[in-house]
């Protein structure tokens, strides 16, 4: 079994658009979270959004590289970039080596409504352009990204609701361990438009604390509303120990442990079991207990009962060994697909900066979540491990363990 | 619109929109050859050809345009037609 390291990051997100200005937010708590009057001129009952602006890349990509790249493929193409930087890996590394792509993505919904847009008023399928099919499907961010950099190894998209960027490490993960694979690109992806939140704001699940988007998302807190929707994308590069022993790289972190379950309930609604199995499961594959966990990025969205049930969840499984939790969706917002990658990232960064941001906005605990030990200010804070928690619709689950790199 | 009008705006969008290297672009060039134009991009430049000049393409009319030329004069007749 080989052992897995990660040896490159690369984020934009609301955050900041580089693994630098990320790290900088997360010290300080800032918030992404902004108002999108369009979203209330089309009918949405929450304007709130986390926002990032779309990278220009004319005169970076040519022309066949860019048509077929949705805004999410446009952000992972920026978080690869740098995460293959990070990594000192360069295109003549990918085109001598078995190089795959592992990423989350579970929808591209302003595209298709463009096409077919512009099918139902032209009558004309020839109108619509070769792009958009591209950029239509689930899997164009691997798709892309896999063109883009030429790689040759596994190359799919992993749609698992919520946890699809999560999943995405955990299988690539997976690979490596079992030696099927040296080297993979992992990460997770998000689009930040009205068309691909509008059928999820209609399950007033959103927050409406619009007179202050900064503090709507707050995980935890007792007044929670709900969730605040964001996107993005981040990239990180995982391979087996040999491998970047091999080519001398910087190792930043371990990849420990990945358990997955699922709830077999309901279709939106969480519950303690299932996330408690997938946290007690990437223990397991981690060889570690409960004790030796110094961290917990927390899934928790801000949803009243999500919340709570995460934090039944984690008590359950930790119970006197209870470590300090907090949730960066209090500043990114809800980043979907892409949270379960992105969060592997940004608890890198703490655990290599030593300190804990904030679950910003937490002011008072209902019974649910009082159980917790929870980091409201950032706190400075050897992290020698953390787990990462990751659900999703349908009860997907995923939890990963990342440790510090001892060899 | 005159015959070198039409020609000079064929030309911009071929640079401008399918981003072909102006130097490239003469009327014995072949398409596929010399501009590099794919299957993909003429699905795209059916797009442009008809929001500019408001003629619609068809996919198989395209077998017997070889350069550029042959570019030309098939937009000219089909403009001139209009």
């Amino acid at each position: 079994m080989n052992r897995v390291v990660i040896t490159g990051m690369g984020i934009y997100s609301v955050l900041g658009k580089n693994l630098a200005d990320v790290k900088d937010s997360l010290y300080h708590g800032k918030s992404g979270i902004i108002l999108d009057h369009k979203r209330k001129e089309l009918g949405f009952r929450s304007a709130l959004t986390g926002m990032v602006e779309r990278p220009v890349l004319k005169g970076v990509l040519d022309r066949r590289m860019r048509v077929g790249m949705p805004v999410q493929g446009e952000y992972a193409y920026m978080a690869t970039l740098e995460a293959l930087r990070n990594a000192g890996i360069d295109q003549d590394f990918l085109n001598r080596n078995e190089v795959g792509i592992l990423y989350g993505n579970d929808s591209s919904a302003l595209p298709v409504v463009e096409s077919v847009d512009i099918l139902r008023k032209e009558k004309d399928t020839m109108l619509i352009g070769s792009g958009y099919i591209f950029q239509s499907m689930n899997s164009t961010v691997s798709m892309n990204l896999s063109v883009i950099f030429r790689l040759r190894g596994i190359n799919f998209t992993v749609s698992g609701a919520c946890a699809s960027g999560s999943h995405a490490i955990g299988i690539g993960y997976l690979l490596i361990k079992d030696g099927l694979q040296d080297m993979i690109i992992c990460g997770g992806a998000q689009e930040i438009n009205p068309e691909s939140t509008a059928s999820f704001d209609a399950l007033n699940a959103f927050s409406l604390r619009e007179s202050e988007p900064a503090k709507a998302s707050r995980p935890f807190d007792r007044d929670r509303d709900g969730l605040v929707p964001s996107g993005g994308a981040a990239s990180i590069i995982i391979e087996s120990y040999e491998s970047a022993k091999k080519r001398g790289a910087n190792i930043l972190a371990e990849v420990a442990g990945y358990g997955f379950s699922s709830n077999g309930e309901h279709i939106s609604l969480p519950n303690i079991d299932g996330p408690a199995r997938a946290m007690q499961q990437s223990l397991k594959a981690a060889g570690m207990s409960s004790a030796e966990i110094d961290y917990i990025n927390a899934h928790a969205t801000s949803t009243p009962a999500g919340d709570g049930n995460e934090a039944q969840a984690i008590f359950q499984v930790f119970g006197k060994d209870m470590p300090l939790v907090s949730s960066t969706k209090s500043m990114t917002g809800h980043e979907m697909w892409m949270g379960g990658a992105s969060e592997i990232v940004y608890s890198t960064l703490m655990m290599n900066n030593n300190f804990i941001a904030p679950n910003i906005n937490f002011e008072n605990p209902d019974p649910a979540t009082e159980c917790l030990n929870l980091a409201t200010v950032m706190t400075p804070h050897e992290i020698n491990a953390f787990l990462s928690n990751s659900f999703g619709f349908g009860g997907t689950n995923s939890s990963l363990i990342v440790r510090k790199a001892s060899f | 619109m005159q015959n070198d009008e039409i020609i000079n705006k064929i030309n911009q969008l071929l640079v401008d929109e399918i981003e072909i290297d102006a130097n490239k672009i003469n009327p014995a060039a072949d398409l596929k050859k010399d501009l590099e134009i794919d299957s993909l991009d003429f699905v795209d430049l059916f797009v442009i050809i008809e929001r500019n000049f408001g003629v619609k393409m068809k996919a198989e009319e395209m077998t017997e345009i070889k350069s550029l030329q042959d570019f030309y004069n098939y937009i000219i007749k089909r403009v001139s037609s209009n």
